[in-house]
């Protein structure tokens, strides 16, 4: 578009073409009248992808973009992103948030500015600053890479859109010139003659940028040199100054990416060249996993770039998770892409590190082949939560018990902690654990489950030391003595970070995460003991896989300790229904769940009631919980004085 | 006479919602806003406000009535609560939103429906005093005259 640029500049900033975007009506509404008093020219939307695509539409047509943070259909750090790479425009976030970390976020994505709501008219009067001095730096860098002095000063005019005119954008006041200069860049293949005026800037549009990515996961991320990456993307009229400042970005963004990975637990390992197939499905929501796959050739090119894009906010959050690090952790992060959607990015991380966390329990007591089974799992895609518990009976882990166990499994199955029947613990299928006591937190920690459902060997909970029960492995600790010990270097973590306040922990899940010399005619003792365990450990399953190496813990003390051969575990209370509650995060189960357990094990005996709903009020004492886990763990006999010991399984 | 008195009443009005908190300097520059060229500009967004809050409080009723609460959702919605009514200055609502917020962090669901209760009395109450407001500006403007700007 051509517009006359003495009219524009003259006004300068009158005229300066605003793009909002904000999902709420109120807000945009204000917005866009306090922009018209400032004379700006005004496009609302109220969502994001439109916006990207009247941005990609008419590249030229808009000076700035202001977004706010929160937007249900994308992440607003994820339209930063693509904005800011793909077309370098000044981009201004706000939100009603504004605590220091998403400020910081804004900032670390590129975002020019970051504005507080309620927003003010005197905030909105400076923006024109923004694009101004962004032109400036990007009319600058051009110069500079083009090392020509030629710079054409702002006098030039803006020319008809098709022109080839790569005068700088000189821009004094002549900031439209310089969009223009962007509006004919689109194609950079054809800029075959730049080499003598100053190179308009590149447009990185997502053709070029995957044949860029290409190119650097071709090369690995470490030796990607812009020459070479040059070489190989073969892009003429790219130059290698144009390559190396891409390149400056995405590497901060991948850092960025890293940095909050890392900052979830460190999964960040090389994100690139993941092609663990696994993560393919998260893969599709994590740019990262995007790279790796397509790098892998399992994902067009094409849709790599353009998902690259798009989950560029989301991976954000979830890069923890899609990492492919091939650890225990992983099981966590499956569940976080599913979930990536989320302005709540924030949250998810963190339940991601709790996942995380937990998952570094879990293998000291786990066997490790058992978490790679849960890890591979499968990419958890959103385990139902609250499903119905009884997935796959197949999968209980057969204590010694008899059978019939399975029908803890059902009952425990979406119920209000149903009441455990002794022949119920014998199948308890994490599957149907978790199924039935998916947190409402819904993807997290059903991905968590996975991992113990499919995984069925993840928590060795056989009796015996390390048998891989067939099916899940949650075999219910037959033997009387749940090994504690597996699971205290999880339960710790876990405590540590569900304990608080974790609502409803269902407790019953992998009681049996250490295989732990427990006879099993111990078990049989305590029939309803065991399935107490064992529905705690449906319950706990459902509530979060992981958690089982705590229930376990909680299963075993209670068995340890007492020895009623009669009572119940009702203590275990496994508050099925509250699962729900309390689902920030899988380890916040496995929390809970012990920390209720424990509870209940100091407790007297709760009333027998089968399953008692009670979501344990959060905070158990940690440090209660742990003693009770780690006296067990010495002790064979009950050291917490659980009323219950299990003893066995009979 | 008729427009001064009501004049009179529109100007204490408005200062004693904002004495008492109901709205802040937010709804000020709203008022500001308000020109010839939009004569109707503060009504347009507070109706729009009205409209976005009830759908929300809906929605968050809904959500916190599930059996299994997904707080990350509620947490959304109570959020974009607290950015609307923070824009247009109902300071009391946006208030509520603070701990409103904590308590979905904390998966407190007592807390958040206690939370809820409160957004929805703090709500209402502006509501009614907004439409007053509003009542006042019409009888003015009826009776020929014109809203006095609050200093």
């Amino acid at each position: 578009m051509s517009t006359p640029n003495s009219s524009v500049s003259d006004q300068f900033p009158a005229g300066l073409r605003v793009l909002v975007v904000d999902d709420d009506p109120t807000c945009l509404r204000i917005l866009d009248k306090m922009l018209r008093n400032c004379l700006y020219e005004v496009t609302k939307c109220n969502r994001a992808e439109v916006a990207l695509t009247l941005l990609r539409e008419n590249r030229n047509g808009y000076d700035v973009v202001i977004s706010d943070v929160h937007m249900p259909d994308m992440d607003g750090f994820k339209l930063l992103e693509q904005v800011g790479l793909l077309m370098d425009l000044p981009v201004i976030m706000m939100s009603a948030d504004d605590s220091q970390n998403i400020v910081m976020k804004g900032v670390t994505h590129g975002a020019c500015d970051y504005l507080i709501k309620p927003v003010r008219m005197e905030a909105l009067k400076n923006i024109w600053q923004h694009v101004v001095r962004k032109k400036k730096k990007e009319w600058k860098d051009t110069k500079d890479v083009e090392q020509s002095g030629s710079v054409e000063d702002g006098d030039r005019q803006l020319k008809a859109s098709e022109d080839v005119d790569y005068s700088s954008s000189a821009n004094e006041g002549n900031w439209k010139s310089s969009k223009k200069r962007k509006d004919e860049d689109d194609d950079p293949d054809e800029r075959d003659d730049t080499s003598t005026l100053k190179k308009p800037r590149v447009v990185w549009s997502v053709e070029l940028h995957q044949q860029f990515v290409a190119a650097v996961n071709q090369l690995g991320i470490d030796k990607a040199v812009p020459k070479k990456i040059l070489e190989l993307m073969n892009v003429p009229g790219l130059t290698r100054e144009n390559v190396a400042s891409h390149l400056q970005k995405y590497r901060l963004y991948l850092r960025r990416l890293s940095g909050v990975s890392q900052h979830q637990g460190g999964l960040n390992n090389s994100f690139m060249g993941l092609s663990d197939t696994a993560f393919e499905s998260m893969a599709s929501l994590n740019g990262l996993d995007l790279q790796a796959l397509a790098a892998s050739g399992q994902l067009p090119s094409q849709s790599l770039a353009t998902l690259q894009a798009a989950a560029l906010g989301r991976s954000m959050n979830k890069s923890a998770i899609s990492m492919p690090v091939l650890e225990q952790r992983n099981i966590f992060s499956f569940e976080a892409p599913p979930k990536i959607r989320l302005g709540e990015g924030t949250q998810q991380l963190s339940n991601n590190s709790k996942q995380i966390s937990l998952l570094h329990g879990i293998p000291t007591n786990m066997e490790p082949k058992q978490l790679a089974n849960m890890r591979c799992g499968q990419p958890f895609a959103n385990m139902n939560v609250g499903s119905q518990v009884t997935q796959s009976s197949s999968h209980l882990m057969q204590m010694n018990q008899p059978q019939g166990r399975g029908q803890l499994l059902s009952d425990t199955n979406g119920s209000q902690v149903p009441k455990m029947h002794p022949s119920m613990i014998q199948n308890l299928s994490p599957n149907a654990i978790s199924g039935g006591f998916l947190n409402p937190k819904g993807l997290d920690r059903s991905a968590v489950h996975n991992p113990f459902s499919h995984a069925s060997s993840l928590v060795d909970f056989t009796m015996n030391q390390n048998t891989e029960l067939p099916g899940n492995g949650f075999p219910l600790i037959s033997n009387s003595r749940m090994s504690t010990l597996a699971l205290k270097g999880m339960q710790q973590q876990e405590i540590n970070s569900e304990l608080k306040g974790s609502r409803g922990f269902v407790p019953g899940n992998d009681l049996f995460n250490e295989p732990h010399h427990q006879n099993p005619d111990d078990w049989g003792k305590n029939g309803i003991s065991m399935f107490d365990v064992s529905q705690h450990y449906a319950l706990h399953k459902t509530m979060g896989g992981s958690h089982a190496g705590l229930a376990q813990q909680c299963f075993s003390s209670n068995h340890k300790s007492g020895q009623h051969p009669d009572a119940p575990n009702n203590k275990l209370v496994f508050p099925a229904g509250e699962g729900g509650q309390n689902n920030t995060s899988n380890m916040g189960h496995l929390n809970q769940f012990l920390a209720e357990n424990t509870m209940r094990i100091k407790a007297e005996r709760l009333p027998d009631s089968g399953c008692q709903d009670n979501l344990f009020s959060e905070q158990f004492g940690q440090e209660d919980l742990m003693s009770a886990l780690l006296k067990q763990q010495h002790d064979d006999t009950g050291p917490v004085d659980n009323d219950f010991g299990f003893d066995g399984y009979p | 006479m008729e427009v001064v008195q009501l004049q009179r009443s529109f100007l204490e009005y408005t200062s004693s919602l904002f004495q008492e908190g109901f709205l802040d300097a937010q709804f000020s520059q709203l008022q500001q806003l308000q020109d010839e060229s939009n004569p109707q500009f503060v009504m347009e967004v507070v109706t729009l406000f009205f409209e976005d809050t009830e759908r929300l409080l809906n929605d968050l009723t809904t959500a916190l009535d599930q059996s299994n609460v997904d707080f990350k959702k509620v947490d959304a919605h109570v959020h974009q609560l607290k950015g609307s009514s923070s824009s247009i200055g109902a300071q009391r609502v946006t208030n509520v939103c603070i701990p409103f917020r904590n308590t979905c962090e904390e998966q407190n669901i007592q807390g958040c429906l206690r939370c809820l209760q409160l957004v929805k009395q703090e709500y209402f109450l502006v509501k009614n005093k907004l439409e007053a407001l509003f009542r006042l500006e019409q009888q003015i403007v009826a009776a020929g005259g014109v809203i006095p700007m609050v200093e």
